[in-house]
């Protein structure tokens, strides 16, 4: 009896100790995956520096890469009675219980990211994600303009074999293509996603294609590929950026620094501000109640030389990249 | 025939021949030599050069194996010993950086060793704690992300070259020697392979086996560290999520591919090192053959059943027996 009397007051407490510290001001929970690679660190910076622009109290909870953690914290933010729940779900599947809860409670959900099976469609307001086919898309029409009508041998450098994002963007990147007769992918193999691995293959197609000379471009599915497979182009005595194209996604801040140096020539970004865009949503559903679309795509901008890229570099090392 | 010739080694150089007579069928340019900035640069020069790492865990690794011990925590020291080095590379000299990263391994390999001989904790289970934790500590280090540096020292490591031959491959045959001048000059080598073979036996014959698995668990750090250095100096930066990761399997395997039994006793540093050059004979050619990337892992998984069938004591005999079944029918 005396136990539920403390827990009650407890939670009493706690609740009016998360109430807002002025009226108007939103408070947002939101359950991050943790912290598994640099984007999913800038993912965070970024929501926290898109939270104090707006002035709305920004709760982040680290589930560190664990479902069961991203339930408690999402049932902790409904006992909170937070404005909204941020969601970037480690899984797809078994959230259909939680955010039903959520529901009950009236308070809105937006996925960042990641999106959650179809079964819980009705369960969210909306995804704010990218679109991996259409990043793999951009970097194909990039190179396309870049050469022109001109032949050119590409050489692609794989994300991990069944990963879903390396299968899109190489469906993305292969779709442009096809349109074009001049390009052709002469070789493709996976690069793991790591600098050491797409250094080594890079090194083999560079032997495979006689000494490098009949590339004329790489595509590579990451920038930590690409960022390895320049470090193989300069030791063979090719120059990156110069004799060979190079075209990668994500924009991190390593590939700027190689752009600024002339060894790099395109990246695609992978925005780490899925935040701002649905904080955005929050903030017009709440006041006149405007229902956003279930998808909410975030640009897949190009970078090229021509973007400043020392100044794009700056801006971007202190996100934790 | 097969009387004549030594029987140990045979199966393995017969092996490391026939895949680069594939790689050179997938791969006409397979042998060619040519010098780019003072570095001889081929494909061949890349399976020795890529195979470095693999074959400095296998020096380590076989030691272990030899006291029917097991190292699992090689990749994630190697993880460690990178992200050191990465981070101590801008601020400080190589002989520092290089201290510090060989001695993170050495200890590595005190806690290993501590856990095994003092404590007499299994080995797999002894080395998987630190195959995780490492693999941890090293995320803490770099905080996550992949720390750069652009020490030229550091950097000659992993890219520079000594008449021609690259750093690594150099280290590689450096640490060989000395393992072997250490190992075999001595009675050591005879001393663990006794620890392997029965180490009660050996205890009460005088061996101290208590200090000799310590040693090897040492040096398995050493080398496991070694290797980190290069993998780092090699892409000028410390992935800890990815550096030195499932490594620790191809070290086990080169070690196994070498003819060094799981169960203890003799060994082979020269086999295991051979046995680190066919795997990576295997993954060049692989690369070099352009070959949907689905196929790698299956490829690799038959040519090792075929190279260890080759070795397998009952299918060779099972051959002779069918070999001369056939002699007397004709």
């Amino acid at each position: 009896m005396t136990l539920k009397a403390l827990f009650a007051a407890s939670a009493t407490a706690a609740l009016l100790l998360s109430l807002p510290a002025n009226a108007g001001q939103l408070t947002i929970g939101f359950s991050q995956i943790g912290s598994e690679s640099g984007w999913r660190a800038a993912e965070t910076s970024v929501s926290k520096q898109e939270a104090a622009k707006r002035q709305v109290n920004l709760k982040i909870a680290d589930a560190q890469q664990k479902q069961e953690n991203q339930i408690k914290a999402i049932r902790s933010f409904i006992a909170q009675n937070v404005d909204a729940i941020f969601l970037a779900p480690v899984v797809s599947t078994g959230w259909d219980a939680v955010l039903k809860e959520a529901k009950e409670a009236k308070i809105p959900v937006v996925l960042l990211d990641r999106d959650i099976d179809p079964s819980g469609k009705d369960l969210y307001l909306t995804a704010v994600t990218s679109d991996s086919v259409h990043e793999g898309a951009v970097a194909g029409e990039w190179l396309a303009k870049t050469v022109g009508e001109k032949a050119c041998n590409v050489v692609e450098l794989q994300g991990t074999v069944g990963a879903s994002v390396a299968t899109n963007r190489k469906k993305g990147f292969d779709s442009v293509v096809a349109k074009h007769p001049n390009l052709k992918v002469v070789r493709s193999q996976t690069g793991d996603f790591t600098r050491a691995k797409g250094k080594e293959v890079m090194e083999s197609f560079i032997k495979a294609e006689g000494g490098g000379k009949s590339i004329c471009a790489v595509y590579a599915h990451n920038d930590d590929m690409m960022v390895g497979a320049i470090q193989a182009m300069k030791e063979a005595g090719l120059k990156p950026g110069k004799d060979v194209l190079t075209v990668s996604i994500d924009a991190v801040p390593d590939i700027f620094k190689a752009m600024s140096a002339g060894e790099a020539n395109a990246t695609v970004e992978l925005t780490p501000n899925m935040a701002g865009p649905a904080l955005d949503v929050i903030a017009a559903f709440k006041d006149k109640g405007t229902v956003p679309p279930k998808w909410i795509q975030t640009e897949s901008k190009l970078y090229t030389a021509s973007d400043d890229p020392q100044k794009v570099y700056d801006s971007k090392k202190g996100l934790g990249y | 025939m097969t009387a004549l010739l030594p029987r140990r080694g045979l199966a393995q150089i017969f092996a490391l021949i026939v895949i680069l007579m594939v790689d050179r069928a997938v791969s006409p340019q397979f042998f060619d030599l040519r010098l780019q900035d003072g570095r001889l640069f081929g494909s061949m020069i890349d399976v020795l050069n890529r195979g470095t790492p693999v074959a400095l865990l296998s020096l380590g690794m076989v030691l272990v194996i030899a006291t029917r011990g097991i190292d699992l925590s090689v990749g994630a020291v190697m993880a460690i010993s990178g992200a050191i080095a990465a981070s101590l590379a801008d601020s400080h000299g190589l002989p520092v950086v290089l201290a510090a990263a060989l001695g993170a391994g050495l200890v590595c390999g005190l806690w290993n060793g501590f856990l095994v001989s003092i404590l007499g904790m299994q080995p797999i289970v002894a080395t998987l704690i630190l195959m995780v934790a490492g693999r941890g500590i090293a995320q803490l280090i770099t905080e996550g992300r992949i720390v750069t540096f652009t020490s030229p020292d550091l950097v000659w490591l992993g890219n520079g070259a000594i008449l021609g031959v690259p750093v690594p491959v150099a280290i590689a045959l450096g640490m060989l020697i000395l393992t072997g001048a250490v190992v075999r000059g001595s009675a050591l080598g005879l001393l663990i392979e006794a620890t392997g073979g029965n180490a009660r036996a050996s205890e009460l014959a005088g061996v101290g086996t208590r200090a000799m698995i310590l040693a090897v668990y040492v040096w398995c750090g050493v080398c496991a560290a070694l290797a980190g250095v290069i993998a780092a100096a090699d892409i000028m930066g410390a992935d800890a999520n990815n550096a030195g990761l499932w490594l620790e399997l191809d070290a086990i395997l080169a070690v196994v591919i070498g003819g060094t039994s799981l169960f203890g006793g003799r060994f082979s540093l020269l086999l295991a090192v051979l046995g680190a050059l066919i795997i990576q004979t295997m993954n060049t050619g692989i690369l070099l053959s352009g070959y949907p990337p689905e196929f790698n892992l299956l490829v690799k998984a038959v040519v090792v059943l075929a190279v260890l069938l080759l070795q397998s004591p009952k299918l060779t005999g099972m051959a002779g027996i069918v070999a001369r079944i056939r002699g007397t029918k004709a």
